[in-house]
């Protein structure tokens, strides 16, 4: 198991030191400071083992996590263990900087005493830690206050406390999806996929039983069997298949498993409930046409036309197209019909900006480069043509069909919830080569 | 407040000044010194003269001092410990405190105090604290007993806290269950052999429903529990499987690879024509691609494992090779891994993408990535056949690019395609010589100089070009002469009007101006070769080279299924087994991937499932013994008589002046045995002469195959015999020998390939495990069709029925019952063979008399029919002839 935490500045100065075992000594903090943080050439393992003395490290802006073990311990653990410390730090204190750090050494100290007990770790779940870890000492608890504790702690809920109470329940989804493209300069698509979150924010009362259902193919066709043929032909086309998806904890697993249902009890504020990943039937929001001609040997013709592909009454924002130049390039002229369009030289590419456009529009540059003669035999390798863009729906077709929450203790029932929806699509990598 | 003002302090007087606030009066004040304390701590600053007074502070009601101080006590204790005592009356009495929280932090405190006296005290306040109320305590404590095992193993032993530490498995508060799990699983670390977790399926049921409930680090440990079981059977294998399997979906990426681990081990118990089967390995598939969507690190991980499972099970992933592509801003470490495991699912499928991706990357910056990524170009024209064309003419167009490294890469793998496809694109040598002068690595060059002594013949200026490196012979690396040697012997072979002054003088420098015995020993060798006989010089130089085979990187079958067993570890990170670099006792004992059972109780068909589970295995054997596989295959097919190697014999070639003989009737024999592990070690020895030797193959009935390559690297002198022993294993091809005991063996050296037979004393194949059940044998024993029996008299051994009886243990014959019949001993007898076969005895004794009366039958599921009688009676004989001697 862990051996040991180390937390040090870019410098390599040691801010945070906690050893939870007897193997690992000192000059541990040293080793990695002399071979990894203060080593010559870039990091090439986010492993490092010295003197049979294994080494993990992340970084966070310029703040070196670094978890220390001699046994075979479980690497992927470990790993998640040191992100996790990082979503606690973050939870607690805000940004992780040097400064920050200082100024929570103490609690720091106690939070890495109370979620890695001899280098195993235990419940880190902030909703449950911030219960008894508070910097202020424990006050005079009641015995019932301290039971509650205990048993949040070790419970199966210990993501959540009790007894939360709002004066409005309501509810916040994010479904954000980045959607992936490469496409060829024919308009085949060479592989798309889409990578989405659904993140929720719930201000909910009470301990609430949450069902989340979207279009997901498997569970609509197992209803549409039952119901008319009119429905399942209806539903068919709405539904998604869904490659894999991956759950919050909170999440009862083995429901899904069996009945693919996503059940769960949420934890207070904002988490992210699952992720998802698809391929198939992906509304790809932009179709780029790239047209280049090479005139002679130092002139380039490039004409650009970009179509929206969804409903006109949605609106696509912060669209930027990105063409590339070649690196002897010695003048650009640039008509677009729409947006801003400009040659930076600095990044060998024609920007064009686009704020907002709606669906089934289109749109065209058109652009003359003038080249160098060059003698370099080498041939220019015409990256692909990048976009970028945000659009308000999900280019996976993912809906939302219901969030029903049922608190039966506290007397609000699922219609009492305000809930609100929402779909971001951005753009992932999204090429075209042309 | 900010508390990094505690880091900035004064330097001289330090400890005097935080003396003076430890012991003030205010209660703030102390609370400020000790925090001062503890950032000096953290700097690395030594604060041990404080001691005494930082313990001062210890009896308080703040609990945020309390910890601070216990924190400086876990430092601190172990270079004070008669001071630490002072702490003891404070740590029982909060182990008794109404709080919970505060009982916990005690005890939890203790357990990282290493000094013995403290110890001591601990005991009481832990078995209190095992059965405390509150669950917080329970999971605390069940901790402590791993930390108290790490420092006084025997004390926890005695004190009966491994009974505790088991009763908790059964608690019903699943984090208490997980913490428990955990505890146990790092204590039986240190025991090997004894069945600490006591795994039995009502425990495994227990441990499942706790995994449906506790946190996500919980499920981790008891998912990595869980993989060390052994299910009894298929059924019980595949229900936990699916209990299993719905962990695949957790965020956490280490809940989801010990869950893959658990179903790889799992799988290996389950009927491949199942429909059950197909479905697992389906839903393997996705979340492992998923994984690839976390952060980079997780990401190497994953990485880095999926590698190992793509090895072992190249149809999970086979569909999703545009995953790996490698992203623009994927850190190196990912790219490296990416590209590997892209050319490992190279296939004729997919090639043309894989290929246009590569031509990407070998532009990129990276010096290291772009040259594996030139690398893999040429092991995807090894690899996909239909492919090696397009491979050739990238590798050309990299080369024009004039990029000193991309070149001297290219060239290094496109002589290994030239030994895969010989004779197919020597067009484009003059391309490459174009590139001579700018090759400066020893690699390279060598790669170079081959390709231009291989193709001699059709390249005008050969000579030329092999002089122009004879220059500076003796400031080039060993392999660059050595390969210089050779292609300069080739062309003299090829071209011998024009060369002969070359190749003098590449012979003296060899052999008169070096002093390196390789370089000088081939020198004298083909000095020897080309001055006796140089017709023959030219067959042995200039024959047909044996093919280079596409899998070379593969991990050895064997530390393959060891790291399947190990998979989210750090020993799936490094690819090495734990013992490679963990100290200690701590994961030494190696693990196994569990075998499919002999089916004793399922009985189905007579096809035994022994050999067959031996033969699902991989059929990987270590790169060069791949093409004497084939050879063996092709000559051997059918048990004929093993051809006797000196009819094999070339025509009688006399290279050294008088050592033919002695060359032609080397005769390995077993020298020594023994049963180490699972593994059998046979020592092998020569009499007589060998060259340099290259490679090594088995064949025998019960699939004996080495795991390593043979171990000798530097030739052989004439008359010089060698001692090797070569760690086996018995899942290589099985092939039916006659005797059974026979072990075909092929070694081939410069010369030829050898052929030789030996027997092998059967009792290295009786296993360990060879002890049936009473129940089992009774009724497998009545079972056993007459024509299966046999009986057998053992001549002139005058040993009791008891010593017989231990000498026969002691080689795995194991006495399941013995009774008395009219003044007779009657013993009954089981064995069990490395390939799964069940054989049963019934020896008769009669004292005074020095026969016995031997019975032996194998049970009914058995492809034992198929042999010889004598050979099963041979079995005893071998072992009882030992017992004699």
């Amino acid at each position: 198991m862990i051996g040991g935490l180390f937390i040090y500045n870019h410098k390599g100065e040691v801010l945070i030191s906690r050893v939870y075992r007897d193997d690992i000594g000192r000059n541990a903090v040293d080793a990695f400071r002399v071979n990894v943080i203060h080593a010559r050439q870039q990091v090439r393992s986010p492993v490092t083992n010295i003197a049979r003395t294994s080494f993990f490290h992340v970084k966070r802006s310029n703040i070196w996590l670094a978890a220390v073990t001699k046994q075979n311990v479980n690497a992927a653990m470990v790993f998640e263990f040191l992100y996790k410390m990082c979503d606690v730090m973050t939870a607690y204190f805000g940004k992780i900087s040097e400064e920050n750090i200082k100024n929570n050494f103490v609690l720091i100290y106690e939070l890495l005493d109370e979620i890695l007990d001899f280098g195993y770790p235990q419940n880190s779940e902030t909703g449950a830690l911030k219960t008894f870890i508070t910097q202020q000492g424990i006050k005079s608890q009641t015995k019932e206050e301290q039971s509650q504790i205990t048993s949040q702690v070790t419970g199966q809920i210990g993501w959540r406390r009790e007894g939360i109470k709002y004066r409005r329940n309501e509810l916040f989804l994010d479904v954000l999806e980045s959607v992936n493209l490469l496409m060829s300069p024919q308009g085949q698509v060479l592989s798309a996929h889409v990578s989405g979150r659904v993140v929720m924010k719930s201000y909910l009362s009470g301990m609430p039983e949450c069902k989340f259902g979207m279009n997901d193919k498997i569970v609509i066709d197992k209803q549409g069997k039952g119901g008319t043929a009119d429905d399942a032909g209806k539903s068919g086309k709405q539904s998604i298949a869904i490659d894999d998806c991956t759950f919050h904890q909170c999440v009862r697993l083995s429901k899904f498993d069996s009945e693919r249902s996503i059940s769960f009890i949420p934890p207070d504020g904002e988490y992210e409930l699952m992720r998802y990943r698809t391929t198939k039937d992906i509304i790809l929001p932009f179709r780029v046409i790239p047209l280049v001609r090479e005139v002679g040997r130092t002139k380039l013709e490039v004409k650009v036309v970009i179509k929206s592909n969804f409903k006109p009454s949605l609106l696509a924002q912060k669209i930027e197209v990105r063409i590339p130049t070649p690196l002897n390039t010695s003048g650009v002229q640039v008509i677009c019909m729409k947006g801003k369009a400009k040659y930076k030289a600095s990044e060998n590419a024609i920007v064009w900006k686009i704020k907002r456009m709606a669906g089934m529009k289109e749109s065209q540059i058109s652009a003359e480069i003038e080249l160098l003669p060059t003698n370099d035999k080498k041939k220019w390798a015409r990256p692909p043509i990048s976009m970028n863009f945000e659009v308000p729906f999900a280019p996976s077709g993912l809906k939302v069909r219901y969030l029903k929450v049922f608190e039966p203790k506290l007397n609000y029932s699922d219609h009492d919830v305000i809930k609100w929806v929402r779909y971001i699509g951005r753009s992932g990598i999204y090429e075209t080569r042309c | 407040m900010t508390d990094s003002k505690y880091f900035t302090t004064n330097k001289k007087g330090e400890i005097f000044e935080l003396k003076a606030e430890l012991n003030n009066e205010k209660k703030e004040k102390r609370k400020e010194a000790v925090k001062k304390v503890i950032a000096a701590m953290t700097v690395g600053k030594d604060v041990s003269s404080l001691f005494p007074d930082v313990v001062n502070c210890m009896q308080t009601d703040n609990l945020e001092l309390k910890k601070l101080v216990y924190l400086y006590l876990m430092n601190y204790a172990k270079s004070q410990p008669d001071m630490a005592i002072m702490a003891v009356n404070s740590f029982v009495k909060d182990c008794e405190d109404p709080n919970p929280l505060i009982r916990a932090l005690a005890v939890r405190t203790m357990g990282c105090i290493r000094v013995d006296k403290i110890t001591e005290y601990l005991c009481e306040p832990l078995r209190k604290c095992l059965k405390d109320e509150d669950p917080y305590v329970r999971k605390t404590a069940a901790v402590c007993v791993a930390k108290l095992h790490d420092i006084n193993a025997q004390m926890v032993e005695d004190q009966g806290f491994l009974d505790s530490l088991r009763d908790l498995i059964a608690d019903s508060n699943p984090m208490v269950v997980a913490n428990a799990v955990a505890a146990l699983s790092e204590i039986s670390e240190s025991h090997p052999n004894s069945n600490l977790l006591d795994l039995n399926p009502q425990n495994i049921n227990k441990l499942l429903t706790a995994l449906n409930e506790c946190t996500e680090w919980g499920q981790i440990f008891i998912l990595d529990c869980l993989s060390n079981y052994n299910p009894k059977d298929e059924r019980e294998a595949q229900s936990i499987c699916e209990r299993v399997t719905p962990r695949l979906s957790h965020a956490n990426s280490a809940v989801v690879l010990s869950a893959v681990k658990v179903l790889m081990k799992f799988l290996e118990l389950l009927p491949k024509d199942s429909d059950y089967y197909g479905t697992l390995l389906k839903k393997l598939s996705p979340p492992l691609v998923t994984l690839l969507s976390g952060e980079p690190e997780v990401q190497y991980v994953a990485l880095r494992n999926i590698n190992l499972i793509v090895q072992k099970r190249p149809e999970i992933l086979k569909q999703e090779i545009k995953v790996f592509f490698v992203k623009y801003n994927d850190p190196i470490y990912v790219k490296l891994e990416k590209l590997d495991i892209m050319i490992r699912l190279a296939s004729q499928a997919n090639i043309a993408q894989v290929l246009a991706e590569l031509k990407e990357y070998a532009t990129e910056v990276d010096v290291d990535f772009v040259r594996k990524a030139v690398r893999a170009i040429g092991r995807c024209a090894i690899k996909v056949e239909q492919s090696a064309e397009r491979c050739v003419s990238t590798l050309l167009d990299l080369i024009q690019t004039k990029v000193n490294y991309v070149v001297q890469e290219a060239i290094v793998v496109i002589r290994d395609i030239f030994r895969k496809y010989p004779n197919k694109y020597e067009s484009i040598i003059a391309t490459l010589c174009e590139n001579l002068d700018s090759l400066d690595e020893p690699d390279a060059r060598a790669a170079m100089i081959w390709i231009v002594g291989e193709y001699a013949e059709r390249i005008d200026n050969a000579d030329e070009l092999l002089e122009s490196f004879l220059e500076g012979f003796h400031d080039e690396s060993t392999q660059v002469q050595l390969t210089l040697l050779t292609a300069i012997v080739k062309l003299f072979l090829k071209k011998p009007s024009e060369t002969q002054e070359l190749v003098q003088q590449v012979l003296s420098l060899a052999t008169q101006d070096s002093d390196n015995p390789d370089l000088r020993d081939r020198g004298y060798i083909y000095w020897r070769l080309l001055s006796t006989d140089p017709v023959t010089a030219k067959e042995v130089v200039l024959s047909e080279k044996p093919l280079i085979s596409e899998e070379t990187d593969l991990i050895e079958p064997t530390l393959l299924d060891e790291l399947i067993c190990h998979i989210g570890s750090l020993a799936s990170v490094y690819h090495k087994p734990p013992n490679a670099f963990v100290e200690g006792s701590h994961g030494i004992h190696r693990k196994h991937l569990p075998i499919q059972h002999g089916s004793i109780d399922t009985g189905e068909s007579p096809v035994s499932t022994g050999p067959t589970a031996a033969l699902d295995q991989p059929q990987v054997i270590p790169s060069q013994g791949d093409l004497l596989g084939d050879l063996l295959n092709l000559d051997l097919g059918p048990p004929v008589n093993v051809p006797q190697v000196s009819s094999m014999q070339m025509g009688a070639v006399d290279l050294l002046g008088g050592g033919l003989d002695s060359l032609v009737s080397p005769k390995p024999c077993i020298f020594s045995v023994s049963q180490i592990l699972k593994k059998v070690f046979v020592r092998v020895f020569w009499s007589q002469v060998l060259l340099r030797l290259h490679c090594f193959v088995f064949l025998c009935s019960f699939g004996v195959i080495p795991t390593t390559p043979l171990p000798i690297h530097t030739p052989l002198m004439p008359n010089q015999s060698i001692d090797i022993s070569l760690p086996l294993s018995t899942i290589g091809p099985v092939m039916k020998m006659d005797p059974l005991n026979n072990l075909q063996v092929a070694v081939k050296n410069i010369i030829d390939v050898f052929y030789f037979s030996c027997l092998i004393p059967l009792n290295i194949f009786f296993v360990e495990d060879g002890k049936m059940e009473r129940q089992v044998f009774l009724v497998t024993w009545k079972d056993i069709p007459n024509e299966n029996e046999l009986q057998y008299q053992i001549k002139e051994c005058h040993l009791n029925a008891d010593t017989v009886s231990g000498k026969l243990q002691n080689n795995n014959i194991f006495t399941i019952a013995k009774r008395n019949v009219e003044g007779q001993d009657m013993l009954y007898q089981s064995l069990k063979l490395t390939n799964g076969i069940w054989i049963l005895a019934e020896l008769r004794i009669q004292p005074g008399n020095p026969n016995y009366t031997l019975k032996i039958g194998a049970s009914l599921f058995l492809s034992l029919q198929a042999y010889r009688p004598i050979d099963r009676s041979s079995v005893y004989k071998v072992v009882l002839e030992g017992c004699q001697t």
